[in-house]
């Protein structure tokens, strides 16, 4: 268990690694609107999950 | 003699088309007609059975939206002949990368639980006990993705998506007034006026026909295929073919309950097809097979569609045309899935209808995510040449993320401030 852990963390940092750098280029406005983006879905998502558990009540 | 030479050239003509059409033919049919999943049918005959005709407009809507949308995917798979999960990595580095991804399985796992409940809930309806339903699915589907080929992999699956054309004979036997269709379906309104529950539906129809898995499930098709740049053209009449037929299902869908049960509240297809058994034991039965063939279809793909992104990150092998002893983690991935979702439903007062419609609005949030990065990726001429996107096809992207994220949040308002919109 704890070899298959460590050889999963080795893979995603090797993951990491190999995508470290973006090969498309995006400008800072739109990086920052990406970063806005998931950050409201997830918000979106939460207040789902929140009226989720109101009806499940 | 010249004229039957010319028709006898254009017939033959036209048959070598339609051969080459039909070796092309797949990703797209299968993975439009897929979408019409267990989740699907619920969503599409709770709208039937909750709004009448009234919202059969805004389904027609949809067959545009989806086609914009799957088409990217054909284009960006047979270019770059990887997956959209290793071309959002790629692209725009591993933190994005993760964060689509673990969106991905999440929404699919979640998605791949909703096609249980819909298979148990159709066969429950026979006397099937849950535990057998999931038990015999597993089976079925090992039986399927274990024979080593990706072609009869397809070929499965297609006649499974012609199962799905049973809804269509199943509205002309309840004998439906088709004035009434065009006089309250064709015109757009919307009935009630805006209200959470209307933003709700609109959120979860649009849910049932686009969604993440399909945009990761088709590139990897269109890759596994081996489809290359001279198809492109089929891929996309594939697509667009597979668009108008799960848009005609569902509207058909809503026909049934509409005509039947309009007014009643219904929670999921299956209470619908019991329904639809006291007042046609026929219409009924088509309902239950046609849910029962929709949870199959959708959950042999929606599987899939995580086991090929997670081969493309970890670089493990990852095609149908592999064996198990090829790529046993890509089998190992997909039947994990499959066995955790089932076992969900056998859990004793799980709330299975609210995690049904709950499971389509929370993938129709995320999408806009997604369906940002594949914007983008087809922006990059460096790498698409000339199947970059045009400026038109950009603007219908555009106009597609914002009309979901809008929808998302009025329904979030909605939940915020129940009494806003009454």
């Amino acid at each position: 268990m704890r070899t298959s852990l460590k050889r999963l963390f080795r893979k995603v940092a090797e993951i990491n690694q190999r995508y470290r750098e973006p090969r498309i280029e995006m400008s800072r406005a739109v990086r920052v609107a990406l970063e806005f983006l998931r950050i409201y879905l997830l918000f979106l998502v939460c207040l789902m999950v929140y009226k989720f558990i109101l009806l499940l009540n | 003699m010249n004229l039957f030479s010319k028709l006898y050239y254009k017939l033959r003509k036209m048959w070598k088309a339609i051969q080459l059409y039909l070796v092309i033919a797949g990703p797209g049919i299968v993975v439009m007609v897929a979408d019409n999943d267990a989740g699907g049918i619920t969503t599409y005959a709770a709208t039937g059975a909750k709004f009448g005709y009234h919202l059969i407009w805004f389904l027609a809507l949809l067959i545009p939206v989806a086609y914009y949308v799957q088409e990217m995917t054909v284009r960006l798979g047979a270019v770059t002949k990887r997956g959209l999960a290793e071309a959002i990595f790629d692209g725009f580095g591993a933190t994005w990368g993760w964060y689509a991804l673990i969106d991905l399985m999440l929404v699919n796992w979640l998605t791949l639980v909703t096609e249980f409940i819909g298979m148990t809930a159709a066969l429950h309806i026979f006397g099937v006990p849950p535990w057998l339903t999931v038990t015999g699915v597993v089976t079925l589907m090992a039986i399927i993705v274990l024979n080593g080929r990706y072609w009869t992999w397809e070929k499965i699956a297609l006649l499974f998506c012609a199962l799905n054309l049973i809804y269509i004979p199943a509205a002309f036997m309840i004998h439906p007034s088709l004035a009434d269709i065009i006089k309250g379906g064709l015109i757009p309104n919307f009935p009630g006026g805006f209200n959470g529950q209307l933003f709700f539906f609109l959120m979860a129809n649009i849910g049932t026909t686009i969604a993440p898995w399909m945009l990761f499930f088709q590139q990897s098709a269109v890759v596994d295929k081996g489809m290359q740049e001279k198809d492109i053209p089929w891929g996309k009449f594939d697509t667009l073919l597979g668009s108008a037929l799960t848009v005609v299902v569902a509207i058909f869908i809503v026909i049934v309950t509409g005509t039947t049960l309009n007014g009643t509240d219904i929670e999921s297809a299956g209470q619908a097809a019991e329904h639809l058994m006291q007042t046609d034991r026929y219409v009924g039965t088509f309902m239950a097979i046609g849910l029962f063939d929709a949870g199959l279809l959708g959950a042999i793909c929606i599987s899939l569609a995580s086991s090929w992104a997670f081969g493309e990150i970890f670089g493990w092998a990852h095609s149908l045309n592999q064996n198990i002893k090829q790529a046993p983690w890509f089998y190992a991935s997909y039947f994990f899935a499959l066995i955790t979702a089932g076992l969900v439903v056998l859990i004793p007062g799980a709330p299975l209808v609210l995690i049904t419609l709950f499971v389509q609005v929370i993938a129709v949030t995320l999408l806009p995510a997604a369906l940002v990065f594949l914007i983008l990726l087809l922006n990059d001429r460096h790498t698409m040449g000339d199947y970059c996107n045009s400026v038109w096809q950009n603007l219908t992207g555009g106009f597609i993320v914002a009309a979901i994220v809008i929808l998302s949040s009025l329904y979030g308002i909605s939940v915020m401030f129940p009494n806003l919109f009454e």
